[in-house]
Parts: structure tokens; C-alpha cells; sequence
């Protein structure tokens, strides 16, 4: 079989009516933009999702109380002292830990008064693992663990109709079951990526936290973060056998409503791409199949000559397949380059509210990853030569003196 | 003589609806090595059908067709399509070439299917172009050659690769008669030459005069078979 000749046939052949060619091409590298455009977009998403949660105090892996996930009350905290953290970190996968109080309270202006988390924070610790060391946009961040100031959202600040340098009042349970309530001063704001987030936590030094509480050395949780965000089992494994009394889980089971959704993300995209591909065939099929019809008397000719009708048809999916790997490198081509063009991200302000109900922020990055490209590029190809048979097995099946002599 | 085109029996039935026509009955014919036949005949008399049958290009109703001592009749899509790469070489009335490619590339055409070397198909395409006057030519595609030397291309493909048999379904048809008088040389030149075996349909009284062999056909059936 001479392969030569087969490409020769198919390049010729698709040339001899360029502009239908390139209505073809034109169709499937859209196509293809669109299917790689819509999963960076999709991926964009999940990515910022995944990293907003995990960074609005997950992080990768959290150890508690197993009874305080269920009941978050001061007397389902725990006591890990120092030689426990030490041998949290004496794991080569742990890169960073913090230890936190993590409690409801209730936060007071003169004015206003709204349910809130009170979180005690190793200030120094937070860098890296959650989002408020970066997040302040006025005043300070909190210099240390004793650090008596408090930093509240944005939003939290206007509903209580407070600002910088006022002074609020934080109410909780203690140790005692007594009502433990304290002044602070505001010494910070700070923004989130939602507003939600804004409104839910006020931090305070970890020390500051315990001493208002009565907490001793207990705290509520541990968050740790690790190189490796998607393969943690082994790491959460081992510390579970240190340390067998408390909860250890990874933010996969921690959040499993955002696992199912990146899942869903997932089946959409591939749906998404039947979609597209299935109004692409139509337009591949078609224009096969009018070749095929326009050139009976030449497949008559072939077989007339000895082509044998497995050549007829590779002849066809020859001339399928370059139609479908230029449009694959132009649509790929055009992927990346709307892309990297938008690499600073999407402005979805206006659509804020929304994007704050699926937990997301208005500024979206899309993601262009390999597997997507691998995927989308491995489906056109494959059902683009299957939907190509029809019209190949159609060809190869005529029969010579009829294909010779139709007008 | 060696026996190339051997049919017994042979019967075409076309059927249309509730109408049968019978295309050819009972032909027993025999066609020997470096033979030059013209089989001639009225429209539906049935010399086309029996081209296309000994060519494998159509299957017959009854019967039994050998061609250089294989039986076409009983052959699959695939063997016959075989059988007509190696040993049969077709030209047709019109609608001879592959518009796609040059001359010296529709010459190479079944050359190439056989899977000969580009040097070796080189040769035998440029050797074969010049002998059917066509040197300078190799480069133009089918819509770049006059009528008669599309047809000359058609001829120089069909024997290029050394079949047993060539097969002309009127191919003076759409030429003019000075063009079709040199095609003509220039094919009993190759049977004399190259000893090729020439069936030529026909009912151009021009191409019967140059048969060493005139078969009439007239309904279906051998109405006549002379030497000439």
C-alpha cells in the first residue's frame, strides 16, 4: 500500500474546492476553540474554588477534636502541645502548620451586634496557608500570638457601622460555660474573595483567644498544607497512626460538596464536548459525503484500476483525518493564544452575587491543562474518523460499473 | 496459443422491475495472448456488459468467465480489484483520469497501488509517455490535455504495468477522427510491440478496421466472429 499516494490523493483532493475546505476548517478549529476555551474556562473556575476553600482556612489537611466537627463548642477542642506539632512536622510532606482557636461568637459595635467566628491565629503561621495574611486593606495584620488587636471583613465593618480604630466588643463561651466577653480595638480590615467570607470570622492572636476563653494550651484545630494538593491520603494516613484520638482528614473529606462539584465539572466538560463535536460531524459527514458523491465515477475509475476498496476507504478517512488535524492544530493554536491573552483574568464583576452564591470570586483565570487538550484533540479525532466510515464504507461498497457509468 | 479471456455459458440478466433484459446469452468465447478484438455491435447489443464482466467491473447472472486461468465469476470485491491491478488495464470512453494528478502520476497510478519503486515507476511512466508521444507532457494535469491526449494518457497507464489484457470500452468515442486514428496506431503498435492483448468495444467503423479480430454482437448474442 502506498501511503504516498494516499496522502497525495487526500491533500489534492480536499484542495479541489477550497473554499468548502475551508468552511470545514473553519467549523471544526471553532469547534475546537470552543471546546478547549469553555474547559479552561471551567477549569478556571474549579481551580479558583478549590483554591479560595482551601485557603479560607482548610487548608490541605486538618486534625481535631473528632467530636468538634460535628459541635465546634469550646469543650470539643484539643490539647497539642508542642511535642505533638513537632511530630506533625516531622513529616517530609508537611511544608507548613498552624494552630488555631476556632469558636462562634458574638461581635458587637456600638451599634450592631452579629454572629461571627472567632478565630485566634499564630499570625506568623497563616502566610502561605490561608488567605488573611494577604488579605488586610487597612490598618495591621496582627503581629503575634498575644496580639490583642482584632481584624474584621469589610463587610462585617459596614454592617456593624464600625470602623479602623474603633473599639467592639466579642462575646463567647469559656471554659466554664460562662460567658466570656472582651474588648478589642479594630486594627484591621481586611477583603476576601467573597463576601460571605467577610462576614464570618474575626481574628485575634491565638494567645489573646485562649486567655479570653480560659483555653490553657487547647486549641481548636490544626491546618497544615503540603506540597502535593491532590494526593494526600498517605500523609493523612500517617497521621492518623501518630496521633489516633483526634479527626485527621484531608480537605477532599472535609469538603465533599466541592469534590462532587469539581466531579461534575468534569462529566460537563466531556458532555460539552459531545455536544460540539456531535454539530461538528454533521458538517464533516456532509462535506465527506459530497465528495464521495461528486467523485463516484473517479471511485469507479480507482476500483476499475485495481484499488482495493480497504484503500478506497483508508483514501477518505485520509483525507477526514487531515481536515481534522489541521483544524485540531488551529483550534488548539487559538485556544492558547485566547488563553494566555487573558492569563490576568476574567473580570465577572457583574456577575458578582452570582459567582459569590457558587462560592467563587469575580476575577477568573482560565486554566488550559493537557489532559483537556490530550481529551478534546483524542475525542475529534477518534469519532471524527468514526463518523467518517459512513461515508468511506459507503464509497468502497459502489459498485464499479454502476459508479463508471452514473452522470 | 495461451488462452487469456475464456467465457462459457455466459449470461447477464438485467432486471427492472417486473422486466428482464436479457444482456448476453450463452456466450462462449475464446481470446488468445497478443490478440487485437474489436467487439462490435449496436447500442444493447451487449458489447460493454461483456467488457465489464471479463474486466470483473460487473458480475455475471450465469456462467463462467477465466481470465489468464482464473475465474473471475467466483471471485470477491477485493480478489476481483486484485485480479484488474496485476492483469487487466481499463480505458474508458471519458472520465479516464484522476483530475487530481499529472499525467506522469496517472500513468504511475496503478504502479504505484502495486507497490513498485518510484525510481523503477519513474522510468517505465517517462519511457511510456514519450512512446505515446507525449515527452514534455508528464507535468500537465487532465484539464491541461486535449480530448485525445487524456485518451493517450489512458492507454500508456493501462499497459504501463505489463497486463495480460487490455480493455477499451469506445475509446474513439469523443475524439476526432485524425485524433482517433493516431490513438489507434498508436495502440496496435503496442500490441505488436509490446504483444499486449487488446478488447475493444466499439461501433466506430474506424477502430473495426484496425482489428485483426471483429466479434459482432447483436442482442446479446455472437452474431459473427471473424478474422481480419
Amino acid at each position: 500500500m502506498s501511503v504516498r499516494l494516499l496522502l497525495l490523493l487526500a491533500w489534492r483532493n480536499l484542495w479541489r474546492h477550497p473554499r468548502r475546505t475551508i468552511i470545514m476548517l473553519a467549523a471544526i478549529s471553532l469547534g475546537v476553540w470552543m471546546m478547549l476555551f469553555t474547559a479552561a474556562f471551567m477549569q478556571g473556575m474549579v481551580e479558583q474554588q478549590v483554591q479560595d476553600t482551601i485557603s479560607n482556612l482548610t487548608g490541605h489537611v486538618q486534625i481535631h477534636n473528632p467530636k468538634y466537627r460535628d459541635d465546634p463548642a469550646i469543650e470539643n477542642s484539643m490539647d497539642i502541645g508542642l511535642s505533638k506539632l513537632d511530630r506533625v512536622l516531622e513529616d517530609p510532606e508537611v511544608k507548613q502548620l498552624s494552630t488555631r482557636v476556632r469558636l462562634p461568637a458574638v461581635i458587637a459595635s456600638e451599634r450592631e451586634t452579629r454572629g461571627v467566628t472567632l478565630v485566634g491565629i499564630r499570625p506568623q503561621n497563616e502566610a502561605g496557608l490561608s488567605f488573611i495574611a494577604d488579605s488586610i486593606t487597612s490598618g495591621r495584620y496582627l503581629t503575634s500570638s498575644s496580639d490583642n488587636g482584632v481584624i474584621i471583613g469589610k463587610a462585617l465593618a459596614e454592617k456593624l457601622e464600625t470602623d479602623l480604630g474603633k473599639r467592639i466588643v466579642i462575646m463567647s463561651q469559656d471554659s466554664d460555660n460562662q460567658v466570656a466577653d472582651r474588648g478589642f480595638r479594630i486594627v484591621g480590615i481586611y477583603r476576601a474573595e467573597l463576601q460571605g467570607t467577610e462576614l464570618a470570622y474575626a481574628f485575634t492572636g491565638l494567645d489573646t483567644a485562649r486567655a479570653m476563653l480560659k483555653m490553657g494550651e487547647q486549641v481548636s484545630e490544626v491546618s497544615l498544607v503540603s506540597d502535593e494538593r491532590e494526593n494526600l491520603d498517605s500523609l493523612a494516613n500517617r497521621l492518623r497512626n501518630k496521633f489516633p484520638d483526634l479527626e485527621v482528614m484531608t480537605w477532599k473529606e472535609l469538603l465533599p460538596l466541592l469534590v462532587a462539584s469539581v466531579e461534575l465539572y468534569d462529566a460537563i466538560l466531556i458532555f460539552w464536548y459531545l455536544i460540539i463535536f456531535i454539530a461538528m460531524s454533521f458538517g464533516l459527514v456532509n462535506t465527506l459525503l459530497m465528495a464521495v458523491f461528486e467523485r463516484t465515477r473517479e471511485i469507479g475509475l480507482f476500483q476499475a484500476l485495481g484499488m482495493s476498496p480497504r484503500f478506497i476507504i483508508l483514501q477518505i478517512l485520509v483525507e477526514s483525518l487531515i481536515l481534522l488535524l489541521i483544524g485540531l492544530v488551529v483550534g488548539n493554536l487559538l485556544s492558547w493564544i485566547t488563553v494566555i491573552s487573558l492569563s490576568g483574568g476574567i473580570n465577572l464583576a457583574a456577575f458578582s452575587q452570582g459567582m459569590e452564591w457558587v462560592q467563587m470570586g469575580s476575577m477568573l483565570v482560565p486554566l488550559l491543562y493537557m489532559k483537556d487538550i490530550i481529551t478534546s484533540n483524542l475525542l475529534v479525532i477518534v469519532l471524527g474518523l468514526f463518523a467518517s466510515l459512513y461515508p468511506a464504507v459507503r464509497a468502497a461498497r459502489a459498485v464499479p460499473v454502476d459508479a463508471i457509468t452514473r452522470s | 496459443m495461451v488462452a487469456i479471456v475464456e467465457t462459457k455459458d455466459l449470461k447477464k440478466v438485467f432486471e427492472q422491475g417486473e422486466l428482464k433484459v436479457n444482456a448476453l446469452r450463452d456466450i462462449d468465447l475464446t481470446i488468445h495472448k497478443g490478440e487485437f478484438v474489436c467487439l462490435s455491435g449496436p447500442s444493447g447489443s451487449g458489447k460493454t456488459t461483456l467488457l465489464n464482466m471479463i474486466g470483473g467491473l460487473d458480475t455475471p447472472s450465469g456462467g463462467e468467465i477465466t481470465v489468464d486461468g482464473e475465474h473471475v465469476d467466483k471471485m470477491q470485491k477485493a480478489e476481483l480489484a486484485e485480479m484488474r491491478l496485476h492483469k487487466v488495464g481499463f480505458v474508458f470512453q471519458a472520465y479516464n483520469l484522476i483530475p487530481v494528478l499529472t499525467a506522469q502520476e496517472n500513468v504511475e497510478f496503478v504502479m504505484q497501488l502495486q507497490g513498485m519503486t518510484k525510481s523503477e515507476r519513474a522510468e517505465k511512466s517517462l519511457a511510456i509517455l514519450d512512446e505515446v508521444g507525449l515527452k514534455g507532457m508528464e507535468h500537465r494535469r487532465p484539464a491541461e490535455l486535449s480530448g485525445g491526449q487524456q485518451q493517450r494518457v489512458a492507454v500508456a497507464r493501462a499497459i504501463v504495468s505489463g497486463p495480460a489484457l487490455v480493455l477499451a470500452d469506445e475509446p474513439t468515442a469523443n475524439l476526432d477522427s485524425k485524433t482517433a486514428e493516431n490513438l489507434l496506431k498508436m495502440m496496435r503498435k503496442m500490441n505488436e510491440v509490446h504483444q499486449v492483448t487488446f478488447v475493444i468495444s466499439t461501433h466506430d467503423p474506424l477502430v473495426m478496421s484496425y482489428a485483426k479480430r471483429l466479434i459482432k454482437l447483436h442482442d446479446g448474442l455472437i452474431v459473427s466472429d471473424e478474422a481480419q
